[in-house]
């Protein structure tokens, strides 16, 4: 891994009160690639990249220390303010979470307008480009006003792509953004993963592990906190070095 | 067991269950039947007794002199308005901060205390608030208010809106929540931006709802703003209200008031009602937007 990376994490452990969590897990992203953590329920993955924009501390009791280096800030660092790292490493969550009683448009831009962005031949660029990348435009140009929530859940995760792509992040973290989808859904979603990885470094948590091999380009496998293994995609689910990668990649437990 | 046995064994239980079902189901329908009972006895003898004082001059006009006939409850109607306003005024805010505090804050003992403290508050009775006004601004300004009035109502509004708030403001789910700090906003644009705004509309049904309760409250308000014949003159002075005037005529031996009183109670029970039948225009789904 000779190229520099945008991420990396060193020896990180987060938790919940006394329970430890994510137990002393080191990994680095280069830009432009596609990380994919897989691993059991429980095994510590969301817990983990809700700490890459410092989420997880905003549940109470959770604790988290290790380093965090994006780019060439250490966002556990005294003095780095998470609300500023939030602007650079934008979230995609589980459920699709259109704000209540916003339009599309105004779900788009919620993150810049809330931040004092106010002129609105900017936001309307803004809210264009974003649905653009998030392959939202064409089916909602018509009706921008319309409340985010009449949208169809597939749709609605997409306009939470667009949301988090609206701020410009340049890492996206991806909390199983299809388990609640259907299938075509899904497979929208993943082939827009290949284009917004162009412009963004994503890493994605996911129970399915074909998806995981069609869309990434290196894996991560936790198990109970641990990271077991982590490489290349193509090696990691042709030929795992460990015996626990091939066990649960095969279906054996997990 | 023998298979024919048990089998007109199960149809003799599924009758007996059958029967219960029907006999439960009638008692239910008959009490609910009763609970309608009083609000509709109510809504139709208001009617039919307030109706024939109704009139223009009623919505116009100052109250007569004892002997005289005619005039109307003007002055009432519009210090009731006042003091809701001067209620709102202080209720909204603190009860709606209150409810934000206790929904969107870690819990500990200081919410524990206040959420206490707030369902204590609010089965306290109203004539109590009005005493604890009476000695908190009446007695130091030495003067029956309209201040006073507003002050005793909107503590009352307190505690049920904060509450309210609270119930309300749970249900959001915590993931739209993180949602807004994942985009990179403060926690406090994210409370009142995204979770209070995203549910405004279901807030002020809150708003609306307590806004109603106390309308109609008199008890606080018979040593607090007290009375007034006339116009009212301004915040720091006594002045009229529905449920005041509506208590004093009901008590006089004039039959001419006793029709005031009618009147003027059917118009307090519409206010309330209409205020009600807005909540559930607000709330139906698509109802405003």
């Amino acid at each position: 891994m000779s190229i520099k990376s945008i991420l990396e994490v060193k020896n990180l452990h987060a938790g919940f009160g006394t329970t430890e969590v994510v137990k002393g897990v080191s990994l680095s992203a280069q830009y432009h690639t596609v990380t994919a953590i897989i691993g059991p329920s429980g095994c510590g993955k969301s817990t983990f990249i809700r700490c890459l924009n410092r989420l997880h501390e905003e549940t109470s009791g959770a604790f988290a220390n290790g380093e965090v280096w994006l780019e060439n800030t250490d966002i556990y660092a005294k003095n780095v303010d998470p609300v500023s790292i939030r602007r650079k490493v934008g979230m995609v969550f589980q459920k699709p979470n259109a704000f209540p009683s916003m339009s599309i448009f105004d779900n788009v831009v919620a993150g810049l307008r809330l931040a004092g962005v106010k002129r609105h031949s900017i936001l309307k660029e803004i809210v264009e480009q974003s649905l653009i990348s998030a392959a939202l435009w064409h089916e909602v140009k018509d009706k921008l006003n319309a409340p985010g929530t009449s949208l169809s859940g597939g749709q609605q995760q997409r306009l939470c792509i667009a949301r988090a792509l609206a701020v410009e992040p340049t890492v996206l973290l991806m909390d199983e953004p299809t388990s609640a989808l259907d299938p075509i859904s899904t497979a929208k979603i993943e082939e827009l993963m290949t284009e917004l990885r162009k412009k963004v470094t994503i890493i994605i948590v996911t129970h399915n592990m074909q998806q995981a091999a069609r869309i990434s380009d290196q894996t991560a496998f936790f198990l109970s906190g641990e990271l077991i293994e982590f490489g290349e995609t193509s090696q990691v689910f042709t030929a795992p070095k460990m015996d626990q990668t091939e066990r649960y990649i095969t279906g054996r437990f997990g | 067991m023998n298979p024919a046995v048990l089998s007109q064994h199960m149809a003799q239980r599924y009758l007996r269950r059958k029967i219960t079902h029907w006999i439960m189901m009638g008692v239910l329908a008959l009490a609910s039947c009763l609970a309608l009972i009083p609000l509709l006895s109510l809504s139709v003898y208001v009617l039919s007794q307030g109706i024939p004082g109704l009139g223009i001059n009623f919505f116009t006009h100052l109250p007569q002199p004892i002997g005289e006939t005619g005039g109307g409850m003007a002055n009432s109607i519009l210090g009731t308005l006042t003091l809701v306003v001067l209620a709102s005024l202080i209720g909204v805010p603190w009860g709606i901060g209150t409810g934000l505090y206790l929904s969107e804050y870690p819990p500990g003992r200081l919410s524990t205390a206040v959420r206490f403290s707030a369902d204590l508050l609010a089965s306290i009775p109203s004539i109590i608030i009005g005493l604890f006004v009476y000695t908190l601004i009446v007695i130091p300004m030495r003067r029956f208010s309209l201040l006073a009035g507003g002050v005793a109502l909107g503590i009352i509004m307190i505690p049920t809106l904060a509450r309210s708030t609270e119930e309300l403001l749970r249900r959001v789910p915590i993931h739209v929540r993180e949602a807004g700090l994942a985009l990179g906003l403060p926690r406090w644009k994210v409370i009142l931006r995204i979770v209070l705004l995203g549910n405004a509309r279901a807030i002020s049904t809150g708003i609306i709802l307590s806004i109603a309760r106390v309308a109609g409250e008199t008890a606080p308000l018979l040593f607090t703003s007290f009375n007034n014949q006339y116009w009212q003159r301004g915040l720091d002075q006594p002045s009229s209200s529905l449920p005041v005037q509506i208590y004093t005529y009901a008590i006089s031996p004039y039959e001419d008031w006793h029709q005031q009183a009618w009147t003027g109670a059917l118009i307090l029970v519409l206010l309330v009602f209409a205020m009600n039948i807005l909540t559930r225009i607000l709330l139906s789904p698509r109802g405003s937007s």
